[in-house]
């Protein structure tokens, strides 16, 4: 039995997996996009948002901003810095969701962030909101499972998937700890390190996913340094997913001025990004593995 | 906020999980996570192994200068006209404060886990001054981290860690204070998780910094123990130490928690005054909340987002606190209270002029506490004020609060 279904036992299938099950079908990885929330504003961030499946990503994840963002380098940390200066809040993060989910039931949101935000909101307040918001699941960076009973557990009786990180440092014996509680898919963060640096050695890293996949049923994702299209077709050759995160952040900052307004439409930007590394996962599995 | 039950004994934390009560914790990256079990086990090991607490011992003695004295302020006594005052001097201690106990323990457990490469965080400069002093002396390369605003603050201070052999980087983001320089040396260390060891300036961050660098820092408690009951016969009946992150507020109650007729007061900055956002008072301004890998006291608005706050004294310009310290103040059994900018300021001036010591002004935030309390207590009772270091590093800070060129 996989741990989704342990944590979703007598729940329907939910939008992650019935997108997997789908995606196996096609024989593709799934291309997961992050975009910070609220970056720079609330209305440009929601059409950013809802560029995003148009353009070929499968699952969104859903930026939160933080105020220190420790596992974040330099693109993330300002784009949540603008964000919050925008006026961004957890709570206008959670209505951005549920307007996007007015136009679109299938693609599956994922928040990603740190704790505090969530816990000062209040956990089972923010669990309650963030289901009838839409929201599928979260990755919590400060969260490891020694913390389990904070919010993994509850987000998994609400019904919710909790996705783990799991990284280099997660050898053969801390990962079924790592994987006990997770649901919904694996995130293998590809290196020791933070967003936004240069990618890991693509050999070492399918070596990782397939030892990952020695130990669950689960789809694994992997993130931290994709870039570009031909890096996602590479990642995407062994991987279950392919997230890209900076790489749509920077798409946003580049075309905002020095004076913070934009340039150029960023919804547009990050589309032509989107829709070159959703080209990049679809050949990933078309020519044999090198 | 419920106030928890009160334990039987104060001294036993933390549990297992790191937890003081619902404070601490390992909120930390999986990157790290690995690691920090493999330092607890180290920690565990060393703590009971007589050839480590030996080598400490003996370097404790021999290069930081330990133990540090116990000095009866006689002059300030007079002048406040209340209790007696005695200043523990870590101000004398090698590298000029507190920090080196914790950094001799920490160096320690680095060459046992056979790291090759250490990074550490600043406010003030006074651990960045320390730890690049012990990776000197143990053949470390040392990378600090330093908020630009404190790089600028405390000029004497990175030019000491430069000779010392250190790199110093200057953090711009937010205000450039001493929650920057923790998230950048954070980044540091998930990006060289491998052969680095952080070497954590406070008793804060994941378990086991918080028992371990208190354990480290309790020979000021204990040595002060022993020196009060050998000058005046029995325990003082009021001891006073300034709270940044905690370590050295720590280190001089946690011998003293159980001692029910002690009164314990720790002194957060107020700043420019609680009223607004300038000041660092956590525990009396802020909530719980999680950041640097542990719960404890922080300011932040309702939306979680992290304040910067405001100190006239870089290494108390944190908005967070050591878990313990949360923990004690929950259960009321040390009270903590904030002193602000000028009443520091005025306390440095004091003791310069009085007793001939120039005193850090994270230690003047002590004595301007001790300055309010002594005067309302017999002439027959006791105090003790740690005086964590000394001031030299804050004279540009003085000179220009008092408008003097240097
Ligand atoms: C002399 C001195 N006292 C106190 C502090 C505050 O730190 P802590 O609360 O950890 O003792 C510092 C920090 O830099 C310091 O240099």
């Amino acid at each position: 039995m996989s741990q989704s279904e342990a944590g979703m036992s007598g729940m329907k299938s939910t939008r992650i997996d019935a997108l997997f099950a789908r995606l196996r079908q096609e024989n593709r990885p799934a291309l997961v996009t992050y975009f910070m929330g609220g970056d720079p504003d609330y209305e440009t961030s929601l059409s950013v948002m809802k560029a995003l499946p148009e353009a070929g990503s499968d699952i969104i994840e859903l930026g939160m901003p933080f105020s220190d963002p420790m596992a974040d380098g330099a693109a993330i940390q300002a784009a949540g810095l603008r964000s919050l200066k925008g006026g961004q809040t957890l709570a206008k993060t959670l209505k951005m969701a549920e307007e996007f989910r007015r136009g679109n039931d299938t693609t599956p949101i994922v928040m990603m962030g740190y704790y505090n935000p969530i816990y000062i909101y209040g956990v089972d307040r923010f669990l309650a909101d963030a289901r009838a918001a839409g929201i599928d699941g979260f990755i919590v960076v400060d969260l490891p499972p020694e913390m389990d009973e904070e919010l993994c557990i509850p987000a998994l009786k609400a019904g919710l998937s909790f996705i783990r990180l799991a990284t280099p440092t997660t050898d053969d014996k801390r990962l079924p700890k790592v994987l006990e509680n997770t649901s919904g898919f694996v995130y293998y963060v590809s290196m020791t390190g933070i967003t936004g640096s240069a990618l890991a050695d693509t050999t070492k890293v399918s070596e990782a996913v397939n030892r990952i996949k020695r130990h669950t049923d689960l789809p694994v994702c992997v993130g931290f340094g994709v870039k570009t299209a031909a890096q996602a077709k590479a990642i995407g050759a062994s991987a279950d997913g392919v997230v890209v995160g900076t790489a749509i952040v920077n798409a946003v900052a580049n075309v905002l001025g020095s004076d913070g307004k934009t340039t150029a439409d960023p919804a547009e930007a990050v589309a032509t990004l989107v829709r070159g590394l959703a080209q990049g996962v679809r050949e990933a599995r078309l020519a044999p593995a090198e | 906020m419920n106030k928890p039950i009160e334990p039987n004994s104060f001294r036993t934390g933390p549990d297992e999980q790191g937890m003081f009560g619902i404070f601490g914790g390992r909120f930390v990256a999986e990157t790290l996570m690995p690691l920090i079990l493999d330092l607890e086990k180290h920690w565990n090991e060393a703590k009971t192994d007589p050839a480590f607490q030996a080598e400490l011992q003996a370097l404790s003695t021999h290069y930081a200068g330990r133990p540090s004295k116990l000095y009866f302020a006689e002059n300030l006594t007079r002048h406040l006209g209340g209790a007696k005052i005695y200043f523990k001097r870590e101000d004398l201690n090698h590298t000029g404060s507190h920090k080196i106990n914790n950094c001799l323990g920490q160096i320690l457990l680095a060459k046992r886990m056979g790291k090759t490469r250490i990074i550490a965080e600043t406010g003030a400069g006074q651990h960045g001054v320390a730890s690049a002093t012990v990776s000197a002396r143990f053949n470390f390369p040392c990378v600090v981290y330093m908020g630009a605003t404190d790089v600028e603050r405390q000029k004497p201070n990175v030019f000491r860690m430069k000779l010392l052999g250190a790199e110093v980087n200057a953090v711009n983001s937010g205000h450039g204070t001493l929650k920057d320089a923790m998230n950048e040396a954070l980044r540091d260390w998930v990006t060289n998780v491998e052969n680095t060891y952080y070497l954590i300036g406070t008793a804060a961050g994941p378990h086991p910094y918080p028992e371990l660098v208190r354990e480290f820092q309790s020979v000021i408690g204990k040595e002060a123990r022993e020196q009060i009951v050998e000058q005046e016969g029995r325990l003082p009946d009021v001891i006073i130490a300034a709270v940044g992150g905690g370590s050295n507020a720590i280190g001089i109650f946690h011998p003293f928690l159980d001692d029910k007729n002690v009164e314990i007061i720790g002194v957060e900055a107020g700043g420019r005054g609680l009223d607004g956002i300038e000041h660092c008072a956590s525990m009396n301004a802020g909530r719980p909340g999680v950041l640097h890998g542990n719960r404890t006291y922080l300011l932040q608005n309702d939306d979680g987002q992290i304040l910067d706050g405001h100190s006239i004294s870089a290494g108390l310009d944190y908005p967070g606190v050591g878990p313990e310290h949360s923990w004690l103040r929950d259960t009321g059994r040390v009270k903590y209270v904030p002193i602000l900018d000028d009443e520091a300021l005025e306390a440095f001036k004091l003791t310069t002029k009085l007793e001939g010591i120039i005193p850090a002004l994270e230690s003047a935030h002590a004595i301007a506490q001790a300055v309010k309390t002594a005067p309302t207590m017999g002439k027959d009772q006791i105090m003790i004020v740690n005086l964590s270091g000394r001031g030299d590093k804050d004279v540009h800070t003085v000179a220009k609060m008092m408008d003097m060129e240097i």
